[in-house]
């Protein structure tokens, strides 16, 4: 009965659609996130989790009752209909990705500029003429760079005070930090919350790359082309920093901590810290 | 070369019985059994290098093999799967051995250029595992090559394995070119692209990504060994170099490879499913142009490999939007099939089974690739375990349960005798449990912070990295039935008959196995070879 049919495949595809959701928005697969931008990270993994869980399990359940609703009963040497298309049909699935696809494009547009991914998009004109201008300037001057990476809106001003440069050089097989207003140089990252931190990192001999899971931020440190990357911590706490690109026989082993202090226990670190007020 | 009538060759000149299989045979049929046979023997090789792999990450610290041999194991694991096992097979094997029929040919279109390519696999297999024992050190810088690693890490071990996989490249240009020619110029009269079985397209879009892809990985690698022998300077940074180029020109061929990989097990699926389905195949000219627009996409989208390279914001985006939109005639494909499979009568045998786990893998595969296509996304899980399962969900729950599944389709045409269901049965589920317990933990790893290419790791991961292992276990297991099942079989199997699935596609309409030039007589014009249904509606 074609009522019926409907009915069914309505219910169904509602069950499939609030079991989607409630997976996406339930079923935690994250690491604790401790950036500003985590957060938008987070929501566009819920979206991707649901349309993929609805996608993955109404393919599977139809698959499966396919395969147990006809099979062949024992005996029949007969063929099936013989079906060789339905237009309407094909127009329907041909529709509903490309639907999903380009919503899913829209969002993660929409989330990439949340994260400002797409800010230099718009500066990108202004920065290739600073790069221009000063291609004699020597190197370690940020205006130089390629700006790669997500999280470098607002280079020059962000909306926590002054961006905190740290300039990281990444080698076979250890991450060094130097902080150029300090002049401290360490082996592990500190950052306080809430103020925007700006990596310019470089690597000496072969690509490695920054990885803070807890940040959901990646770049790659590449040989020849500085790249920068930004990011601002929320979250006190200790996280591993991770080395993503095969650079040789202990690439396992090249991970360090980036520290994230409250901003006054970041100060206290900082005056630690100084190689001046130490021998003064 | 002409479009020689093959007979001159193919006759009583050619070494006959088993002795042809080690010899250089013309007949396409001996050449695909060759590809096959040499390929799983090479499938066993990397699956034992995967087993290095998943015995060293079974604990958190480095603590099996050494560093060194770790990096040397996984970069071997890559190219043997990759170049010698699923390309070879899923194109060379099944191509050569099918697609004459297809078209209604006796033979290849360049019978002696298909020995060649052939014939350069054996030595470039040997070459590559054979550095790890001679040049002192095999490559270490994984299937990638990415300089500067691959220029800093023992050189004479990256110049046999870029040796090698130009050699493999080489082959594998051969054989596009032969598929191309075959598919447009050698078809029987009356034979028109529209009635061509599915295979047939797979294989011309396959091959077209083949031809125009491969040189550039070539010209790559040979600008590579020029920066390692001579000093040259193309991706060296310290002398001005451009490392990320590499980069570019290296995804440029092996993005379509996953195409190369992928698109010739959609078509095998399109043969099987159908003929046990009992039904045509759902679609025909939809699915065309799907293959037609996968194989153009695949060309663009190769840059979604390289979203932390440095890339400007503007290339990002665009390669997002191409990479989903491979999604679309994906899809299509994957309704269609389920189309095909609605109202028919299912036999659930093996090749079924494999066959329909394909599905279900490859759309989990399929919906990671679209979330990881996103660059927000990508730039948390790019070069993660989160990859790792994602792309083995793709060539292995993909493209290698197809290989299975027309192992057991096309094994009584190959030798008259089925293979055994009972066997089948129990390889399939070790294999499909296996698989995902192996696999599907990988994903949630990435998601957590592990990266890969690693041989040690956070004792956090230490509980999934050893169900991962167990996976891997099983996958080593389940190839027991299965070398049982072929070697039993052949010896002692039930006899298939010519044509034991009734299947309307022109390879069952001659013997199993089939003479030499494959029909006795004219080849038969099979202008629709998904017409099931169609005789019992007219007897009604």
């Amino acid at each position: 009965m074609p009522i019926r049919t409907a009915l069914a495949v309505l219910t169904a595809t509602t069950a499939l659609v609030l079991t989607g959701l409630w997976v996406g928005n339930n079923v935690n697969m994250l690491p604790l996130g401790a950036s500003s931008n985590a957060s938008t990270y987070d929501d566009l993994f819920k979206v991707l989790f649901s349309i993929g869980t609805v996608l993955f399990l109404g393919i599977v359940i139809l698959l499966v009752y396919s395969l147990f609703r006809f099979r062949r009963r024992s005996g029949d040497m007969g063929d099936g209909l013989a079906i060789e298309g339905n237009l309407p049909l094909e127009i329907v699935w041909t529709a509903i990705p490309a639907v999903v696809v380009l919503f899913v494009g829209l969002y993660s547009y929409d989330i990439y500029e949340r994260m400002g991914g797409m800010a230099t998009l718009n500066d990108h004109m202004s920065m290739d003429h600073a790069a221009m201008q000063q291609v004699s300037v020597k190197e370690g001057d940020s205006a130089g760079r390629v700006w790669g990476g997500i999280g470098v809106a607002g280079l020059d001003a962000a909306p926590g005070g002054p961006v905190l440069p740290v300039e990281v050089t990444a080698m076979q097989f250890a991450f060094i930090f130097h902080y150029p207003g300090a002049d401290i140089t360490s082996g592990e990252l500190h950052v306080p919350t809430g103020q925007q931190v700006e990596l310019r990192m470089e690597a000496r001999d072969v690509i490695h790359a920054f990885w803070v899971p807890q940040f959901r931020l990646k770049q790659d440190v590449i040989p020849g082309q500085p790249t920068v990357l930004s990011f601002t911590a929320i979250r006190a706490g200790t996280y591993p920093i991770i080395c993503a690109e095969l650079c040789g026989p202990y690439h396992g082993g090249m991970r360090s901590n980036v520290v994230v202090h409250e901003p006054e226990a970041y100060a206290d670190w900082l005056q630690q810290n100084t190689p001046n007020r130490t021998t003064a | 070369m002409t479009l020689a009538n093959p007979s001159d060759f193919n006759g009583n000149l050619q070494p006959q019985g088993w002795l042809r299989y080690f010899s250089f045979s013309l007949d396409h049929k001996v050449i695909g059994l060759q590809y096959l046979v040499c390929g799983f023997i090479f499938y066993l090789i990397g699956g034992a290098l995967a087993g290095v792999i998943r015995t060293e990450l079974i604990s958190p610290i480095s603590d099996f093999v050494s560093r060194e041999t770790y990096n040397e194991v996984l970069t071997l694991h890559g190219t043997v799967m990759i170049f010698l096992w699923i390309v070879p097979v899923v194109n060379g094997a099944f191509g050569n051995y099918l697609i004459p029929f297809y078209v209604g040919a006796r033979d290849m279109a360049f019978p002696r250029l298909n020995a060649v390519a052939f014939w350069l696999i054996p030595p470039a297999g040997i070459l590559l595992i054979s550095s790890y024992f001679i040049a002192g050190a095999a490559a270490q810088s994984g299937w990638t090559a990415y300089p500067p690693l691959s220029l800093t890490t023992p050189a004479a071990g990256q110049v046999v394995w870029i040796l090698s996989v130009l050699l493999l490249g080489g082959s594998s240009i051969f054989g596009g070119i032969n598929f191309i020619a075959t598919i447009l110029k050698l078809r029987r009269p009356g034979l028109k692209l529209m009635m061509l079985p599915m295979y047939c397209w797979a294989m011309l879009g396959t091959s077209i990504l083949v031809v125009l892809s491969t040189p550039v990985l070539a010209g790559t690698l040979i600008l590579l060994s020029f920066d390692i022998i001579a000093h040259t300077g193309f991706f060296n940074p310290t002398m001005g170099g451009n490392v990320v180029v590499y980069q570019h020109l290296f995804w440029f061929y092996s993005h379509p490879a996953v195409y190369i990989m992928v698109l010739p097990a959609f078509g095998l699926v399109s043969e099987i499913l159908p003929i046990h389905a009992r039904k045509p195949l759902f679609g025909y000219t939809t699915m065309v142009y799907s293959i037609m627009a996968i194989v153009f996409l695949g060309l663009i989208v190769w840059a979604h490999h390289m979203f932390t390279s440095g890339t400007p914001p503007w290339m990002r985006l665009f390669f997002t939007i191409a990479t989903s939109f491979i999604a679309v005639p994906t899809g299509i494909k994957f309704f269609n099939w389920l189309a095909t499979l609605w109202g028919g009568k299912i036999a659930l045998n093996s090749a079924m089974l494999f066959s329909c786990a394909f599905i279900v893998n490859f759309v989990f595969g399929g919906i990671t690739g679209v979330a990881l296509a996103q660059v927000p996304f990508d730039i948390h899980v790019h070069d993660t375990y989160f990859v790792v399962g994602h792309f083995h969900y793709i060539v292995y729950g993909g493209t290698v349960f197809v290989i299975f599944g027309s192992l057991y389709h096309w094994y009584p045409k190959f030798t008259g005798r089925l293979l055994n269901e009972d066997l089948g049965r129990l390889h399939f589920l070790l294999t499909f449990v296996g698989f995902n317990l192996c696999f599907a933990p990988q994903h949630w790893l990435g998601l957590n912070g592990m990266p890969r290419r690693v041989a040690e790791y956070d004792p956090a991961f230490t509980t999934l990295n050893q169900v991962s292992s167990v996976g891997a276990l099983l996958m080593a297991i389940s190839t027991l039935p299965l070398l049982i099942n072929v070697v039993v079989t052949a010896i002692n199997g039930k006899e298939a008959g010519d044509n034991p699935w009734n299947a309307l596609t022109p390879e069952w309409l001659t013997s199993s196995p089939p003479p030499v030039e494959n029909w006795p007589g004219e080849a038969p014009l099979v202008t629709e070879p998904y017409g099931y249904g169609q005789h019992q509606e007219a007897k009604a």
